[in-house]
């Protein structure tokens, strides 16, 4: 069973805003869904890597690639040429 | 033959969310045709949103590999089509832009996530249209309105540029009101890209031949059980009998797995989308996020205002299965499960050509009718096997219940897209002569 809490800190955790009508509503609706991912507990067999997959490498050769400004186009917020992001600390 | 094409569509059904007034074209095997793009493909200069009012007035820097290869062949992008918020749906009511309807039927939905590609071929505004297919978003608004929809083999069309949800699972495919069509765009697009790390070099060149006798078709009996609508059942084996009226023979194939498929499929891809989505922060595109909260605050009250809450409930239960303690129950188990299905489908495949069925258990739903998201996620039970097994797998309107549009669903070995367009070909040519 998942609880309220518990529903809060998953939220917290994906850091997904979550708001207090919602609260009751999730619990109950991941309730559901956990209660059908319940059959998994029947699946047989063990882990195994698949055969026959192979990396695919490349060498690490620079290539034309977006300009500053069009990797900042989009931004919300810049300066001097860097993206800025909320306080860490 | 280059040129510009002029677009203004009646777009009554809420089918796009950009359109392009005017849509240059170059000369080339689409020449002026004029194709509509799903809004989580990457168009240079057109904006793209997947949907959600986090990507509000994104303007891509770079197109797709897709939608580079649409404009070497002269098609004219008209549009952005409406979806499932980031394609996470089965009615296109996840969309922040509001829903579209079906044209067979403007009180039911067209069937998600690509219901607004789906939706404007169905009402003639495009002759094709590209979607994605991560659990059946190509197949599942194909068979809701009546068209045909093509999702490849995983690793045969590039994903460069298509803004991910959930990466194992995904692919770009041909949308069109003929077979035909969908096999003509399924030419343009499928072509190497090195870079998508999991494409394999398996160009696309068919043209398609209606000549199937000899053909095995397995019918697997999970596609006919519980929660398929009998008279959609009885409406597709009707379909797979004029499949043997031209010279095919059914086989019984099972695919024990199917048991687990639905579960599996929801555990990985809300896994995978919790850490996709991760990206969507206002710090480097979409609305900017304020910088003078601290992070943590800052980014939930962003996520909480812009995202639905489909998308929230997904990144968070895939936030959940990949949690300390509970992974193993859910993940780990949850890859086996693919790997049994996956092992099921080459079972069959040994005894059958091609594997057929509804693509839907039912017709298209009212809207507003699958308000809870457990009994929406049933209704993906016939299509996601396919996307676990990484096989093509194409949907085409074989018949309609109660005036609705149905599916006939034809799935097919790994790389043999073609036998599936083949088959899909063959039953068009022969209930339309």
């Amino acid at each position: 069973m998942i609880t309220e809490s518990d529903i809060e800190h998953i939220a917290e955790l994906a850091d997904i805003g979550i708001s207090k009508d919602e609260v009751p509503e999730f619990t109950t609706q991941f309730n559901a869904i956990l209660d059908y991912f319940e059959v998994l507990d029947t699946v047989e067999g063990e882990s195994a890597p698949d055969a026959g997959i192979v990396n695919v490498f490349r060498d690490d050769e620079p290539r034309p690639c977006l300009t500053q400004e069009e990797a900042l186009a989009n931004a919300g917020s810049t300066e001097n040429g860097f993206v800025k992001a909320p306080r860490v600390m | 033959m280059a040129g510009t094409l002029e677009f203004s569509p009646d777009d009554r059904y809420n089918a796009f969310i950009t359109t392009c007034s005017t849509a240059p074209f170059t000369d080339g095997a689409l020449a002026g045709t004029a194709v509509a793009i799903k809004d989580n493909i990457s168009t240079a200069g057109i904006q793209t949103t997947c949907g959600s009012k986090i990507l509000e007035g994104y303007v891509p820097p770079y197109d797709a590999y897709v939608v580079e290869l649409l404009r070497k062949a002269g098609a004219a992008i008209v549009g952005k089509t409406n979806m499932d918020e980031f394609g996470m749906g089965t009615t296109t009511e996840t969309s922040a832009f509001g829903p579209t309807q079906n044209p067979a039927d403007l009180s039911r939905v067209p069937g998600g996530s690509s219901g607004g590609s789906a939706a404007a071929v169905a009402a003639g505004l495009v002759p094709m249209a590209l979607g994605t297919d991560t659990g059946g978003s190509i197949r599942c608004p194909a068979a809701f309105c009546g068209i045909a929809g093509l999702k490849p083999t995983y690793g045969r069309v590039s994903r460069y540029g298509l803004i991910a949800y959930a990466n194992s699972l995904e692919q770009i495919g041909p949308m069109a009101r003929t077979v035909e069509d969908v096999s003509r765009l399924m030419s343009v697009i499928a072509r190497y890209d090195p870079r998508d790390s999991t494409m394999l070099d398996r160009p696309y060149d068919h043209q398609p031949s209606a000549e199937i006798k000899g053909l095995r078709v397995g019918i697997p009996e999970e596609y006919f059980g519980e929660g398929v609508d009998p008279r959609v059942g009885e409406t597709v084996r009707d379909a797979i009998g004029v499949l043997e009226g031209l010279g095919a023979e059914t086989v019984p194939v099972s695919i024990p797995g199917m048991r687990h498929a639905l579960a599996a499929y929801y555990v990985i891809c809300t896994s995978e989308a919790s850490s996709n989505l991760a990206r969507f922060d206002g710090v480097r595109y979409g609305p900017a996020v304020d910088t003078r909260k601290s992070w943590h605050e800052a980014y939930q009250d962003l996520r909480l205002e812009l995202f639905g809450a489909e998308v929230r409930r997904r990144i968070m239960l895939g936030t959940f299965a990949l949690s300390a303690g509970y992974a193993g129950r859910y993940y780990a188990k949850a890859q086996v499960a693919r790997r049994n299905i996956h092992q099921d489908f080459e079972r069959a495949f040994r005894e059958a050509d091609v594997i057929a069925g509804p693509t839907m258990p039912t017709t298209a739903f009212r809207l507003g009718e699958k308000s809870d998201p457990l009994s929406m996620y049933l209704s993906d039970i016939l299509t996601v096997p396919a996307n676990l097994a990484g096989i093509p797998a194409i949907s085409v309107p074989c018949g309609r219940v109660d005036g609705l549009p149905v599916g006939l669903q034809i799935m097919g070995r790994q790389f043999e897209d073609e036998r599936v367009v083949d088959t899909a070909y063959a039953y068009e040519q022969e209930v339309r002569a």
